[in-house]
């Protein structure tokens, strides 16, 4: 294992929402009737069932309630261990996958609200991403306009399986905002469940949800990518979290080849892909999917031909790593280094 | 990759194979659509007719995706007597076989019964399309070998045509595409593998197909870019799922050759299946070795598209993770992008290497002396 360096930032932890009654405060009278006279019980999504071993390890794991719900265990698990400066809270609730635009839209608004108050508010090393109604674009800026005033939140957050291609222009009022108000767009492992979980349909284990989510990554990269979004926002910067890392390179390749082929289809992609990821898209470290060695390792990271792609994550309080060994054995002091403060600095300018 | 508006040229480009390869995707084209007639039932001509072919997509005619060019196929190949390109053997045997000194192509029709609604129709028309490739290919040039199409969706009947061709040396493997109603490991399927292992015929499964599923996770894209290159994550979630489903545990000498969807992403989707697994493995107790080992033992590639790195050698270390003796070159003729076998490897790879690459591996996994 690579040795860690303190004052690294996390960028992918996840706060746990106890509990829908968790909440209710931060929902306004009308809502909160909703929710208790209809009978609401707690957003859970089949992509983290609770028990699941990849949900939480298992010294993580406590004894009661939802894995990552405490603050103090979170402090005690990677905040002071890993000696961050910050780690960057992604809550991964089921507020994106219900249906009603306005429901959705009140859950995002309470789920933020909870963020800042049960989170960022109790210790100062914790920044927030902002999760969004996308059911409703308008509603989607609007939400990202009125948490952008507090700039401890320094992301937007978006699951990687929504209801459509994130690339599609009808999202692009999200992109202008986030742009405009400095906050990259955290695209997330999870699926909102709006389509199969894989291009070839439903499959039948979580573990194939799970392994799939490096498909939808590469299928969503596509997209960005060919839609045109960094022509059109050239400053707007995505980062792909908890999307395995070691699929880029060869999917970029064949990216590559066929825009090569018929990049007149898509004339306004005046750079090749491999130059826009270079520039406007950046990974998260865990769950880093190389076997072992540090030979493969090496030959990895060369493949990538750049050092700024990967940001440090413990991806918190899943379960991908054992004991301090968050860093895979083989990388050089000074990609640690850019992995763990540059990267992550260059990447999110309301780190500070 | 073609040049776009080169001149049509019987010759193979300036450059030369200089051993024998074999080319393991080569589509053979119906010049008319009668000329399946003589093969299918007067009542299927009649529902061709009147009702056409109901896909798991909707258009009849053309696809929502537009391809890049007519057919998806090179615009040097249309045959001088006309029809669409592959469509002649005379021209395909003047055009790749012979000046590229192919010992063995296999045909993989497209565009045959797969992936239709109606699954008797589809029955219908994969048998029909066996038998017009024997009577058209496989008899008037020995180096051709053909692939077994099934109705995909019925795996009993699908099972049937396979057991109704086993043991005829015209064919060398039952061909599926990697979009369907499921992801490929699911039971409905299984037919369809326990008679291709007792008929001892691998089971290829070529890019493309419509299953009525979004081509990608988060629903349907705009771009016909998006299509080509979404065939490989259509392609890796039905591997997943044939190895999470335990297809591989259950037929152990079971062969499956992945078409035409590339091979760059299979060290990495190994790796992260046997990270997964690890840690999930309790789910899919039917899963009892680490994935990659049913990838590495059961899994050959086709090569065509090759990924295309700026540095080469970034390819090889990929290679070297699969292994050299599990890829099958191809060239997908006559499709726009079609690899050329003089040019797909550099200098500097050893003569083992290339010979399986070229040939070897091909020869021995589908039987050819």
């Amino acid at each position: 294992m690579a040795s860690l360096i303190a004052g690294g930032v996390d960028c992918d932890v996840h706060p746990a929402v106890p509990h829908l009654t968790s909440l209710l405060p931060y929902l306004n009278d009308y809502w909160r009737d909703q929710v208790t006279t209809r009978g609401m019980v707690d957003l859970i999504s089949q992509s983290y069932p609770q028990n699941s071993p990849i949900t939480s390890r298992p010294d993580w794991r406590p004894e009661n309630g939802k894995p990552g719900e405490s603050l103090a265990d979170m402090q005690r698990h990677v905040l002071d261990p890993f000696q961050l400066s910050h780690a960057i809270c992604n809550p991964l609730y089921g507020v994106q996958m219900v249906f009603s635009e306005d429901l959705q839209a009140a859950f995002c608004r309470a789920l933020n609200d909870w963020l800042v108050k049960e989170w960022l508010d109790r210790d100062p090393r914790l920044r927030g991403s902002i999760v969004i109604p996308t059911q409703s674009v308008e509603k989607a800026v609007a939400e990202i306009e009125r948490c952008a005033t507090d700039r401890r939140f320094v992301q937007v957050l978006m699951l990687v399986m929504g209801d459509t291609p994130l690339g599609k222009r009808a999202l692009w009022p999200i992109y202008e905002a986030a742009e405009r108000l400095e906050l990259p767009i955290g695209i997330h492992a999870g699926s909102a469940y709006h389509n199969p979980p894989t291009a070839v349909g439903w499959g039948s284990y979580h573990i194939e949800d799970y392994a799939g989510q490096a498909q939808a990554f590469q299928t969503q990269l596509t997209s960005l990518i060919v839609e045109g979004v960094f022509v059109k926002y050239p400053r707007l910067k995505m980062v792909m979290l908890e999307s395995g890392v070691t699929w880029i390179s060869p999917f970029l390749w064949r990216l590559h080849k066929f825009w090569r082929g018929v990049r007149m289809e898509t004339p306004w992609v005046d750079r090749a892909p491999l130059e826009i990821v270079r520039s406007n898209i950046r990974f998260s470290l865990q769950p880093f999917d190389a076997p072992p060695d540090e030979a493969t390792l090496i030959r990895l990271f060369e493949h990538m031909q750049s050092d700024e792609l990967v940001l440090f994550s413990t991806d918190y309080p899943h379960w991908q790593f054992d004991g301090q060994e968050a860093l895979p054995a083989g990388l050089t002091p000074d990609l640690v280094r850019k992995i763990m403060i540059d990267n992550p600095h260059a990447t999110y300018p309301r780190l500070t | 990759m073609n040049i776009q508006f080169r001149e049509s040229s019987e010759a193979a480009s300036p450059l030369t194979v200089k051993t024998a390869i074999a080319d393991c995707d080569i589509h053979p084209a119906r010049a008319t659509r009668a000329e399946l007639y003589p093969y299918l039932a007067k009542r299927w001509q009649h529902h061709l007719e009147v009702y056409g072919v109901h896909a798991y997509q909707g258009m009849m005619e053309g696809p929502p995706y537009p391809k890049a060019q007519p057919n998806a196929s090179r615009r040097d190949a249309y045959p001088p007597e006309g029809g669409p390109q592959g469509s002649s053997l005379s021209f395909m045997q003047k055009q790749l076989l012979d000046p590229n000194k192919v010992q063995l192509g296999v045909l993989n029709p497209l565009n045959t019964g797969q992936g239709i609604r109606n699954h008797e129709l589809s029955a219908a028309l994969c048998s029909a399309i066996n038998d017009w490739q024997i009577d058209k290919w496989t008899s008037k040039d020995k180096r051709l070998k053909a692939s077994i199409v099934v109705g995909n969706e019925d795996g009993l009947s699908a099972a049937a045509e396979i057991r109704e061709r086993a043991g005829d040396r015209n064919f060398v493997q039952v061909l599926l595409l990697s979009r369907n109603v499921e992801p490929l490991g699911q039971r409905r399927y299984w037919p369809i593998y326990q008679a291709a292992e007792e008929a001892g015929l691998p089971v290829g499964v070529h890019a493309f197909g419509f299953g009525g599923n979004p081509i990608t996770p988060s629903g349907w894209p705009s771009y016909y870019i998006e299509e080509m290159v979404g065939h490989s994550q259509c392609q890796q979630s039905a591997l997943a799922s044939l190895v999470l489903e335990g297809v591989f545990e259950r037929f152990p000498k079971l062969k499956m050759v992945m078409i035409e969807a590339g091979f760059g992403w299979a060290p990495s989707l190994a790796w992260r299946l046997d990270k997964v697994w690890q840690r999930l493995r309790s789910e899919v107790p039917h899963v009892k070795r680490p994935p990659s080992e049913y990838i590495r033992e059961q899994v050959w590639w086709t090569t065509q598209p090759m990924e295309d790195p700026e540095r080469r050698e970034d390819l090889f270390d990929v290679i070297k993770w699969i292994g050299w003796d599990r890829l099958l070159f191809a060239t997908d003729y006559p499709h726009w992008d079609y690899d050329d076998p003089s040019r797909v490897l550099p200098a500097g790879v050893s003569e083992d290497n290339r010979e399986a690459f070229y040939l070897g591996n091909a020869k021995k996994l589908y039987g050819i002396s």
